[in-house]
C-alpha cells in the first residue's frame, strides 16, 4: 500500500519529511497511522520511535484520523485583531465541535495554526491545501456549505 | 601532548585542551558551576540553562556544558546576574514539577532537589504550571512519572544513544513537549528492553523501577511462606557507599546478617548460581568449539541484552546460550532442589532476588521461566529497593556484625564473583573452559584483557589441544549492537563468526553498573565497584567455578552433570523473536533443548 | 514583438485562486475577443501586486489603475468601459473615494523589480528583464573570491531578522576546502505578520534562483536546497517550474555555461514549525528529524547539513544578490543608509489606509512609510502602537514614529527589524490582548528542547491570561519581565531570546495599560 509512496523517494533519512507529507496527502483521512510508521521505519531503516517524534513535532501532521476537509485558523497576532476569535466561536458553534475534534459526519476536523502567511487577508484559514482569506461569519457559513454540497 | 590553549576561569589561569567543554575544564580544575541535565557519561542535551557563565566579549552567557574553550576565553562562572537567571530557571523547571519530595523515590539522591537547596530559590515564587498526567506503568520494570519529568534529555539520549534500543523519544512540541513512546503506548508495548539505565540517569525521580518492596515484606511476614532470597554478585559491592562506607566496599557478610535481621528464612547467594552457569555455558561452548562451530556462543545471563536480541537480532537466537541467567538458574533450583533437600513444599516458597537490574523483574515473569512448576523467582528487588527496605527495618549496615549465608546454594569462587563486572563472565568461562578442554587448570587465572571499561574487548586464549580461542566482550546495547553486526556480516559474507565465544551485558559497566544501582550511578563509581569484584575474586580462597564444593555436590546429588538431561530441563530456555516496535513476542525463535 | 496598448495585470494568488481567478481570466480573455480587443489588451498573469484587495484584483497600465474583487459577471462592464472607452470604473477601483494613490515605490525596487509585472511563471519573461546576466557574469567573468568580495563591499546584511553581513557570512565557508558544501535557502518564513518571502517567490522566483546559483558559486556549493514551508503551496509551485525551466535552459545542472561548474537545486518543504526559520533546526529538519535547534559553534557556514560547510540565507536576501553583482556594489550602496545599505520589503498591515507590500530604502521612517507607502492612517482612525517584526518584535508607541527603520538606529531603542512585518494599531487596539496573542503564539511555537523556553513561554502565557482577566498585580508584570529576560540570557536559541522583545516593549511603552488592567 505505501510502496507506491515509497518508490519515488531514495531510502534516505532525509527523505522522511517527504514520505509522511505524501502518506498523509494520500489517507481519505489525512493522517498517519502507526501501520504507516512501521512501513517507513522499514523503508528507511529509522527507528519508529523517531518518526513518531517527528511527526508529533510538526503541526501539519496528524497521528489521529481527521475529517475530510481540515481546518487550520491562523491564531495568530494579526488574524487576531481582525477577529479571529470571532470566526472560531462561529465555527465551533456551526460545526458542534471544539479545537482538534472532528464533526460525526467525518467531515470537518477544526484546528488552529501559526500564522499562513496570507495576513494581507486576515482572518485567514486553511481548509485541506486551499487558503481562504478575509473571513467573516457569513463567508464561513458559505464555504461550509459549498463543500458540504461537494460531498 | 595535544596543543593546549589558555584560558582564565573567574580569574585563575588555566591551560586547557581545546577539545573540552567549559563545564569539563571547570571540573577538572575543582571550580563548580552548578548544572541539572549535564551528565559527564553523556553527550550534552544543554536543555536546561543552568550551567550558563559570562564568557568576555559575548552579549549572551554561554552554556558551559557545550561551548568548547578557545585561546584567550575570559570566564566568569558567578556573578548577581547569573545567580538571578539560574535561581529563575530553578523556579520555573520546579513549576512544572510534581514536587512531593519526602515520598519520592528520589528523594535525597535527587539533582533537581539539591540544585534548589544549594540556589536557595523560594518555592513559592512562580505560579505552577503543571498539568498532571497519567503515569506509564505499563512496564514490568520501569515506571515513567512524567510529572516529575523535567525534560533534560538524559534517558532519551541514553535510550538512543548509548544504549540504541530507540523506546524513548521526544514527541510533541512547546509546553507539550515531552518524552514518550511511540503512539505513546507505554514502555511495556515499545521495543524497550527494561535495562533501566534511563532510570539511573533520570535527575529527579521520573523513572523509577516498579517496586515489589510491600509484596516482599508482606511474604516476609506471612508464616506460611518460606521466602529464600538470592543476592546478585554486584549487590555485595554496592551497599556500602549508601550506609557512609567508601564507595567499592565489600560487604558480603553485612548483606547476609541484614536480610537475615529483615527476616527472610533462607539466605543463599547467586553467586553459586553464576558457577553453575559456567559449568552449563562452558560445557556447551566447549561442544561447540570441538564441533568446530562457525557460529559464535554468546551468554545469556543479562536479560536487557536477551530481550534486545530478541528484538533486532533473532536471526542469531540460535547463538546465544541456551544457559538460563544464574537468577533463574537459582530460582528454579529453589523451588526443586532445595525443596527437596529441605523438605519444604515448593508451593510454599517464595523465591526473593535481589538484582542490580530492572530487566530481571521482566525476566521473572517470563512465561517460559516455570520449569519448577511454578514461577520460579517470585519477586525482583533492586538494589535501590533492598537498600530502601535496609533503611525502612532501621538496620545500621555499616556496623551489623558479619554473618555467614545458609548453606547448600550459596558457596561461591571467584569465578562466580566477577560475573558483575563486565569481562567477568569470560573470564570465568576461560577459567573453566580451559579446565574442561585440558583437564588443567589455569596457571594464571587472571585474564588482563577481558577487563576494563573499553566498550568492546577482544582477546585470543591459547587453549591447548584446540588452539587459538578468539573470544570478544561487549557492555552496554550500543557496543552489542556493533558485535553483532561484525556476527551477522562475517556469517553472511565469510560463513564465520570474528570469534567463538561472546560475552554481552546490557549495562555499560556490567552489572556494577545496572539499571537498579544506587542513583548517583556514574561511570566512575562503575568502575570502582568493578575493581572491588576483582579484590573479592583475588581474596577468595576457591577461585575457578569447577572448584566450588556446592557445585560439585549439586551435581552429585540432583544435576548429574553438566549438560544432562535434567540440567537441559531446569536450567536451560529458549528464546522469542519480537516486534521492533512493540517489543511483543511474535514467533518463538528457538527450541528447548530435550 | 506584439504592441499592446494595455496591459492587464490579474494578481494570482492564494487569495484570488480562492476567487476563481482561473476562470476568470479565461472570460476576461473571451470577453475581449469578443470586442475585438485581443491585440489591443494583454492580459498578464502575475504575482502579487503592490496592494492587497480582496479577491480577484487587477492592475491596468499605463493607466496605473487598480481594481479589486472583481467578478466575473463585471467583465462586460470593464471591457466595454475601460477597455473601449477608456473610463475606469470607480465603483470596482481599490482606491476609489480617495484621492491618494499608494505609493508603489517603483522608484526603489530592488527585490520587487520584476514583481507584478512580468508572468513569474516565464522564465523567457524574466530573461527579458536582463535576468541571469549576473549569474553568467559570476560565472564566467568572476572568480569566487570576487563575488564574495562585491557582496561584502556592498554591505548587504542577512533579511531574515538578525541582520548579520552576508559577505562575512559566505567568507568563512568560502575558503573551506572539502568535498562538499550546500547552500540552503531559508524560505520557512513563519514570523507572524510577514509573507514578504512569500510575495518575492511567487512574483518573481526566477530572481530568488539567480541569487542561490551566484552564492553557490560564491561559496563553492554544488548542491543547493530551498527549504520551504508546506503551507505556500503556490510558492512551490513556482519554484518547481521555475527550477525545471533552469535546467532546460541549462542555467543549472552539470558543465554550466561550460565553466565545469555544477549545480543542483532541490525543493524541500517543511511541515508547520516556526522554529525551523532558526537556521540550525532548519537544517535539522532538512535532515529529517525534529526541528530543535543544534548549539552554535560549531556554526552551519564550517558544519551544517550533514556536517558539511553550509551557507544559510534568507529569500530576500538572495534576492537582493542579481542586482549587486550585475550593477556592482557601489549602485547598490546608493539606496539604504552608510551603515546599512539597500532596501528592505514591508509588508504593512493593520489599521493603514492601504495595507500592503512595499521596497523603502532603508532607514526610512516609520511615519514616512505608513503615511507614504501606506497611505497613513485609516480614515478617522489614530496611531496607538506599531508592532514591528512579528512576534519577535517591538511595540512601539508613536514617540519612535521617527525612528528609522534599519538594523543600526533600531538596535538603540531594543528594536529590531526583523522580519519587515508592520503592523499598525489604532487607539481602539489592547495592547494587553496583542501581547497575550503574541505570547500564546511563542507557547506553541517553542520547540521544547530547552527548559528555559518551554517553561518561560507558559509562565508568560498564564501570567498574562491572569492580568487579561482583571487577575492580575502589578507584581505580575514584573515577574513577566523577570522571566523574560532570564530566557533571553538563557534559552537555547533565538526563539527563546525573543519574547522579551515584545514584553519589554509593551510593559516599557504601554505599562499604564496593563497596570488598569490588573487587580484593583
Amino acid at each position: 500500500m505505501y510502496q507506491e509512496i515509497f518508490s519515488k523517494y531514495a531510502p534516505t533519512p532525509d527523505n522522511l519529511i517527504f514520505i509522511l507529507h505524501d502518506i498523509q496527502d494520500n489517507d481519505p483521512r489525512h493522517y498517519i497511522s502507526e501501520e504507516a510508521v512501521q512501513a517507513v521505519s522499514e523503508y528507511l531503516k529509522i527507528p519508529s520511535n523517531h518518526i513518531y517524534g517527528v511527526i508529533t513535532f510538526y503541526s501539519m501532521y496528524s497521528t489521529q484520523p481527521r475529517g475530510k476537509y481540515v481546518i487550520r485558523l491562523c491564531e495568530s497576532p494579526h488574524c487576531y485583531i481582525r477577529g479571529s476569535e470571532n470566526i472560531l466561536r462561529k465555527m465551533k458553534n456551526t460545526l458542534g465541535v471544539g479545537i482538534g475534534e472532528t464533526t460525526k459526519d467525518g467531515l470537518f476536523t477544526l484546528e488552529l495554526c501559526a500564522c499562513l502567511g496570507v495576513c494581507g487577508n486576515a482572518p485567514v484559514m486553511m481548509i485541506n491545501d486551499d487558503v481562504y482569506g478575509d473571513l467573516t461569519e457569513d463567508k464561513v457559513d458559505e464555504i461550509f456549505a459549498r463543500l458540504r454540497e461537494a460531498k | 601532548m595535544a596543543k593546549t590553549v589558555n584560558i582564565w576561569i573567574d580569574g585563575h589561569a588555566i591551560e586547557a585542551d581545546p577539545s573540552m567543554n567549559i563545564i569539563e575544564v571547570a571540573d577538572k580544575h575543582g571550580i563548580h558551576i552548578p548544572r541539572l541535565c549535564y551528565h559527564p557519561d553523556l553527550p550534552p542535551t544543554a536543555n536546561c540553562g543552568v550551567c550558563v557563565v559570562d564568557v568576555a566579549g559575548n552579549p549572551l552567557p554561554k552554556r558551559a556544558c557545550c561551548t568548547p574553550v578557545t585561546e584567550g576565553m575570559k570566564i566568569t562562572t558567578n556573578s548577581p546576574k547569573l545567580r538571578s537567571y539560574r535561581k529563575t530557571l530553578v523556579e520555573m523547571i520546579l513549576s512544572n514539577h510534581e514536587v512531593v519530595c519526602p515520598t519520592c523515590a528520589a528523594n535525597n539522591k535527587c539533582e533537581l532537589q539539591t540544585l534548589a537547596n544549594n540556589l536557595g530559590v523560594d518555592p513559592d515564587h512562580l505560579p505552577t504550571i503543571l498539568r498532571k498526567q497519567p503515569k506509564d506503568d505499563s512496564s514490568l520494570s520501569i515506571i515513567r512519572d512524567v510529572n516529575k519529568c523535567i525534560a533534560c534529555g538524559r534517558c532519551v539520549t541514553v535510550c538512543n544513544e548509548v544504549q540504541t534500543v530507540y523506546a524513548l523519544t521526544f514527541a510533541d512540541r512547546g509546553f507539550e513537549g515531552h518524552v514518550d513512546t511511540s503512539f505513546g503506548k507505554g514502555m511495556a508495548n515499545s521495543p524497550c528492553v527494561n535495562c533501566g539505565q534511563c532510570t539511573v540517569y533520570c535527575p529527579t525521580g521520573a523513572l523509577r523501577e516498579k517496586s515489589e518492596i510491600d509484596a516482599v515484606w508482606e511474604a516476609i511476614l506471612d508464616p506460611d511462606k518460606h521466602v529464600i532470597v538470592q543476592e546478585a554478585p554486584s549487590i555485595r559491592v554496592s551497599l556500602g557507599e549508601e550506609f557512609g562506607m567508601p564507595l567499592g566496599s565489600v560487604t558480603p557478610k553485612k548483606m547476609y546478617a541484614a536480610l537475615r535481621k529483615m527476616g527472610f528464612d533462607s539466605v543463599m547467594d547467586t553467586n553459586f548460581t553464576a558457577d553453575l552457569t559456567i559449568l552449563e555455558e562452558g560445557t556447551e561452548c566447549v561442544a561447540k568449539l570441538k564441533a568446530g562451530e562457525k557460529r559464535p556462543l554468546i551468554t545469556s545471563c543479562s536479560p536487557g541484552w536477551i530481550k534486545f536480541m530478541e528484538t533486532y537480532y533473532p536471526d542469531l537466537a540460535d547463538c546465544v546460550s541456551t544457559a538460563k541467567s544464574p537468577m533463574s538458574m537459582f530460582g528454579v533450583l529453589a523451588k526443586t532442589y532445595y525443596a527437596q533437600e529441605h523438605k519444604v513444599d515448593p508451593a510454599k516458597i517464595v523465591s526473593v532476588a535481589i538484582m542490580p537490574c530492572t530487566a530481571k523483574k521482566f525476566e521473572a515473569r517470563r512465561p517460559e521461566l516455570r520449569d519448577s512448576g511454578y514461577q520460579d523467582t517470585d519477586y525482583v528487588l533492586t538494589t535501590r529497593e533492598f537498600i530502601r527496605m535496609i533503611k525502612e527495618a532501621g538496620i545500621d549496615f555499616a556496623n551489623i556484625p558479619e554473618e555467614e549465608p545458609d548453606e547448600g546454594m550459596s558457596f561461591y569462587s571467584g569465578a562466580g564473583t566477577i560475573f558483575g563486572a563486565t569481562g567477568g563472565v569470560m573470564e570465568a568461562a576461560i577459567r573453566s573452559a580451559y579446565f574442561l578442554v585440558t583437564g588443567k587448570d589455569l596457571e594464571n587465572v587472571e585474564i588482563g584483557a577481558v577487563r576494563g571499561l573499553e566498550g568492546v574487548k577482544e582477546a585470543a586464549v591459547d587453549v591447548p589441544g584446540f588452539g587459538e580461542v578468539r573470544v570478544a566482550v561487549a557492555h552496554g546495547l550500543g557496543n552489542a549492537r556493533k558485535v553483532m553486526d561484525r556476527v551477522r556480516e562475517g556469517l553472511a559474507t565469510k560463513g564465520e563468526s570474528p570469534w567463538h565465544f561472546i560475552e554481552i551485558m546490557a549495562c555499560p559497566g556490567g552489572c556494577v553498573g545496572g539499571g537498579g544501582q544506587p542513583y548517583g550511578n556514574d561511570i566512575a563509581s562503575r568502575a570502582r565497584r568493578g575493581l572491588a569484584l576483582y579484590e573479592e575474586d583475588r581474596n577468595l580462597p576457591v577461585r575457578q567455578s569447577h572448584r566450588n564444593p556446592e557445585v560439585t555436590r549439586i551435581y552429585e546429588r540432583f544435576l548429574e552433570k553438566p549438560n544432562s538431561p535434567i540440567a537441559l530441563k531446569l536450567l536451560h530456555t529458549y528464546y522469542f523473536k519480537r516486534s521492533v516496535t512493540s517489543g511483543q513476542v511474535t514467533e518463538q525463535a528457538t527450541h528447548k533443548h530435550h | 514583438m506584439k504592441y499592446f496598448r494595455t496591459h492587464v495585470l490579474v494578481g494570482v494568488n492564494e487569495a484570488s485562486k480562492q476567487a476563481g481567478v482561473e476562470k476568470f481570466v479565461a472570460a476576461l480573455r473571451k470577453e475581449l475577443e469578443k470586442s475585438g480587443l485581443q491585440e489591443e489588451v494583454n492580459v498578464l498573469e502575475t504575482g502579487p501586486l503592490g496592494f492587497f484587495g480582496k479577491g480577484i484584483c487587477l492592475t491596468v497600465y499605463p493607466d496605473n489603475v487598480n481594481y479589486e474583487n472583481i467578478k466575473a459577471e463585471d467583465i462586460p462592464e470593464l471591457v466595454a468601459e475601460h477597455f473601449l472607452k477608456g473610463r475606469p470604473v470607480h465603483r470596482l477601483m481599490f482606491d476609489a473615494g480617495s484621492r491618494f494613490t499608494p505609493k508603489f515605490n517603483y522608484e526603489s525596487r530592488i527585490v520587487l523589480r520584476n514583481s507584478g509585472i512580468i508572468d513569474p511563471e516565464s522564465i523567457d519573461e524574466y530573461l527579458g528583464t536582463g535576468g541571469y546576466e549576473a549569474w553568467e557574469k559570476a560565472l564566467l567573468q568572476m572568480k569566487p573570491a570576487d563575488i564574495v568580495e562585491e557582496v561584502k563591499q556592498s554591505g548587504l546584511r542577512g533579511r531574515g531578522g538578525a541582520g548579520f553581513p552576508t559577505g562575512l557570512k559566505w567568507s568563512f565557508t568560502a575558503p573551506i576546502k572539502c568535498d562538499q558544501k550546500y547552500v540552503v535557502v531559508n524560505a520557512d518564513e513563519g514570523e507572524p505578520g510577514t509573507f514578504k518571502d512569500r510575495l518575492i517567490m511567487e512574483g518573481d522566483p526566477n530572481q530568488l534562483l539567480e541569487g542561490i546559483m551566484i552564492c553557490a558559486r560564491a561559496v563553492g556549493a554544488t548542491k543547493a536546497f530551498i527549504y520551504i514551508r508546506g503551507e505556500y503551496k503556490l510558492s512551490i509551485e513556482r519554484l518547481r517550474k521555475a527550477i525545471a525551466q533552469c535546467y532546460e535552459y541549462g542555467l543549472l545542472g552539470k558543465n554550466i555555461f561550460g565553466s565545469k561548474f555544477d549545480l543542483d537545486l532541490e525543493i524541500r518543504i517543511g511541515a508547520g514549525a516556526y522554529v525551523c526559520g532558526e537556521e540550525t533546526a532548519l537544517i535539522e529538519s532538512l535532515e529529517g528529524n525534529r526541528g530543535n535547534p543544534r548549539w552554535k559553534p560549531p556554526f552551519p557556514g564550517v558544519k551544517g547539513l550533514w556536517g558539511c560547510p553550509t551557507v544559510v540565507n534568507n529569500v530576500e536576501t538572495l534576492a537582493n544578490v542579481p542586482f549587486i553583482i550585475k550593477h556592482g556594489a557601489g549602485e547598490y550602496k546608493k539606496f539604504g543608509t552608510p551603515d546599512c545599505s539597500g532596501t528592505k520589503v514591508y509588508t504593512i498591515l493593520g489599521d493603514v489606509a492601504y495595507p500592503g507590500l512595499c521596497e523603502a530604502d532603508m532607514g526610512t521612517t516609520l511615519r514616512t512609510i505608513i503615511n507614504d507607502y501606506a497611505g497613513g492612517m485609516k480614515k478617522g482612525f489614530r496611531f496607538k502602537a506599531a508592532l514591528i517584526g512579528g512576534a519577535a518584535g517591538v511595540i512601539l508607541s508613536d514617540r519612535l514614529l521617527d525612528v528609522k527603520m534599519d538594523l543600526n538606529s533600531l538596535n538603540q531603542y531594543s528594536a529590531v527589524l526583523g522580519s519587515g512585518a508592520i503592523l499598525v494599531m489604532d487607539e481602539h487596539a489592547s495592547i494587553v490582548d496583542m501581547l497575550w496573542s503574541i505570547l500564546r503564539f511563542f507557547r506553541h511555537e517553542s520547540c521544547g528542547k530547552c527548559s528555559p523556553c518551554r517553561n518561560g513561554t507558559q509562565q508568560l502565557y498564564d501570567i498574562i491570561c491572569k492580568i487579561r482577566k482583571g487577575e492580575g498585580t502589578e507584581q505580575d508584570l514584573d515577574l513577566m519581565l523577570l522571566i523574560a529576560e532570564t530566557m533571553q540570557q538563557t534559552s537555547f536559541c533565538a526563539l527563546g531570546q525573543s519574547p522579551v522583545m515584545p514584553v519589554r516593549s509593551a510593559l516599557e511603552n504601554f505599562r499604564d495599560e496593563f497596570v488598569a488592567s490588573t487587580k484593583k
